[in-house]
């Protein structure tokens, strides 16, 4: 293959790949609101098309309309900055997500995955954890009591998980000898070889981490409506905030894809086509996210601390010693 | 330590299990402006004035019901037709002044006034709510509503 067609190739993956994330994103909220409704004996979004589907495309184009306020007392740059701060790495996780196997198109071969990276698991960590960034500097910069408690609060959060939320998949690492996510998909080829049972304690912890650190209920501290108004973008509105929000759900979307990835098979499974399994899977990871939502009621501040520092910590680094002992000796 | 167990254990999946239970049953939504909900048998809503088989006034002009009224929300003006009998030649209900409290239904002995099921009758004009007699005859139910009759009875009985 020669560098044009290489170059291409990427582009067009790049594209694809960003286009379903925003998709994905949408459907998500449909999903959720979906859900949620549902839980509380409720019928969610049902008016614009069948099921209510066509719903995010209304939204979209709402947020769109919306006349975009920047309050007077804002720093400017770091204002309209932040939105983007938060939007572009999670968008970047999914570089090396692998979606299916490799297929023959027009004659190429063509990875499912836009690009395999050696160190693929520690560049997802690296480029979620710049997220929490954007989130400082929009509570920050928007010169509101409510978001600068709302930031400040996002950023012990993600501090304090950021440490078992790497530890609890330090497990599958050593188990798998490799941080490709290509490998490790390719070492879960057979149903009791998903990660997920030989690594239960790692997935408890990782599914635990990844929710505090995308700020999701029951860790939704940072924007916890009922204390902070909305917290660190309660000065933003139009299309920042729409940022906000795709970069939630995407990072929500990111974390699924990891897990699915790491955890629970990647894209294999028999029959379906994988990039399908791979779909069903993340649905079902975001479903269970949105299970937690209606089930658990928010932590408080000091509760958060300590389980994370007392409880999680200490169980993610017993469960890489065990694996350790256990399979590496 | 038996706390945490009985937390992860018990508590929280019995959680997951109600909400898990909850997001199979049945929706209460009732989804208004497609679907109407049932109103109470005694629910009281907007007037009407019931008439004889043979489509005469009940309606005497007794007054009582504007006696009764507590919001001073009626206003009405006798007559005698030819065969000297009274009827109502103006009837009127100020529906932004009513408080729907159903005193004029209980204190007509003509049993001419009820309160019924209409409750959507919002408008950006005032002088709509003033509501005529001639409005009100014709708000009469086609069907007769069951508590009518639970409110025959009850005149029977005292």
């Amino acid at each position: 293959m020669s560098y044009t067609e290489i170059m291409l190739i990427s582009s067009i993956k790049v594209i694809v790949v960003v286009l379903a994330v925003l998709t994905g994103c949408a459907y998500s909220t449909w999903l959720e609101r979906k859900l949620v409704g549902h839980f509380q004996h409720r019928i969610g979004p049902n008016v614009a098309g069948p099921f209510g589907l066509l719903q995010p495309i209304a939204d979209a184009i709402k947020l769109v309309f919306k006349e975009d306020i920047v309050p007077n007392n804002v720093e400017r740059i770091t204002y309209a900055l932040a939105p983007i701060v938060v939007f572009i790495p999670a968008l970047l996780s999914f570089a090396v997500v692998p979606f299916g196997d490799k297929v023959t198109m027009f004659g190429y071969q063509i990875d499912m995955v836009i690009s395999d990276l050696d160190i693929g698991v520690l560049f997802v960590f690296a480029v979620t954890s710049l997220g929490v960034y954007g989130i400082v500097l929009a509570g920050w910069s928007s010169g509101s009591k409510y978001s600068l408690l709302g930031g400040v609060r996002s950023s012990a959060q993600m501090i304090s998980y950021e440490v078992a939320y790497g530890l609890s998949i330090i497990g599958v690492l050593v188990i798998a000898g490799t941080l490709s996510m290509k490998e490790l998909v390719a070492q879960q080829s057979s149903f009791f070889d998903w990660f997920i049972f030989r690594q239960p304690v790692g997935f408890v912890l990782y599914v635990i981490c990844a929710i505090a650190e995308t700020n999701r209920a029951p860790f939704d501290l940072p924007e916890a409506e009922s204390e902070l108004v909305a917290g660190y973008h309660t000065e933003y509105s139009s299309m920042r905030f729409a940022m906000f929000f795709i970069g939630e759900y995407a990072n929500m979307l990111a974390v699924s894809c990891v897990a699915t990835t790491i955890f629970l098979g990647g894209w294999q499974g028999p029959l379906l086509p994988p990039i399908i399994w791979f779909a069903i899977k993340v649905a079902l990871f975001m479903s269970f996210y949105i299970w937690l939502r209606a089930t658990l009621p928010r932590l408080r501040y000091d509760q958060l601390m300590n389980f994370g520092w007392k409880v999680l910590f200490p169980l993610a680094l017993l469960n890489v010693m065990v694996t350790a002992l256990i399979y590496r000796l | 330590m038996v706390d945490v167990i009985r937390t992860v254990f018990i508590a929280l999946p019995k959680g997951f299990y109600t909400t898990l239970k909850h997001l199979f049953k049945k929706p209460v939504t009732i989804q208004y402006p497609k679907v109407k909900r049932e109103m109470a048998p005694r629910y009281r809503g907007l007037h009407y004035l019931e008439v004889y088989e043979d489509g005469t006034d009940r309606c005497v002009c007794c007054g009582l019901c504007a006696a009764a009224c507590p919001a001073d929300a009626i206003y009405m003006e006798g007559a005698e037709n030819e065969k000297g009998e009274r009827y109502a030649k103006i009837y009127e209900i100020n529906l932004l002044r009513c408080i729907y409290c159903g005193f004029c239904e209980e204190a007509c002995p003509e049993e001419a006034i009820f309160l019924g099921h209409e409750y959507e009758f919002s408008n950006d004009n005032r002088d709509v709510f003033i509501f005529t007699k001639e409005q009100m005859l014709a708000n009469r139910p086609k069907k007769e509503k069951p508590f009518k009759r639970i409110i025959r009875r009850v005149r029977r009985i005292f």
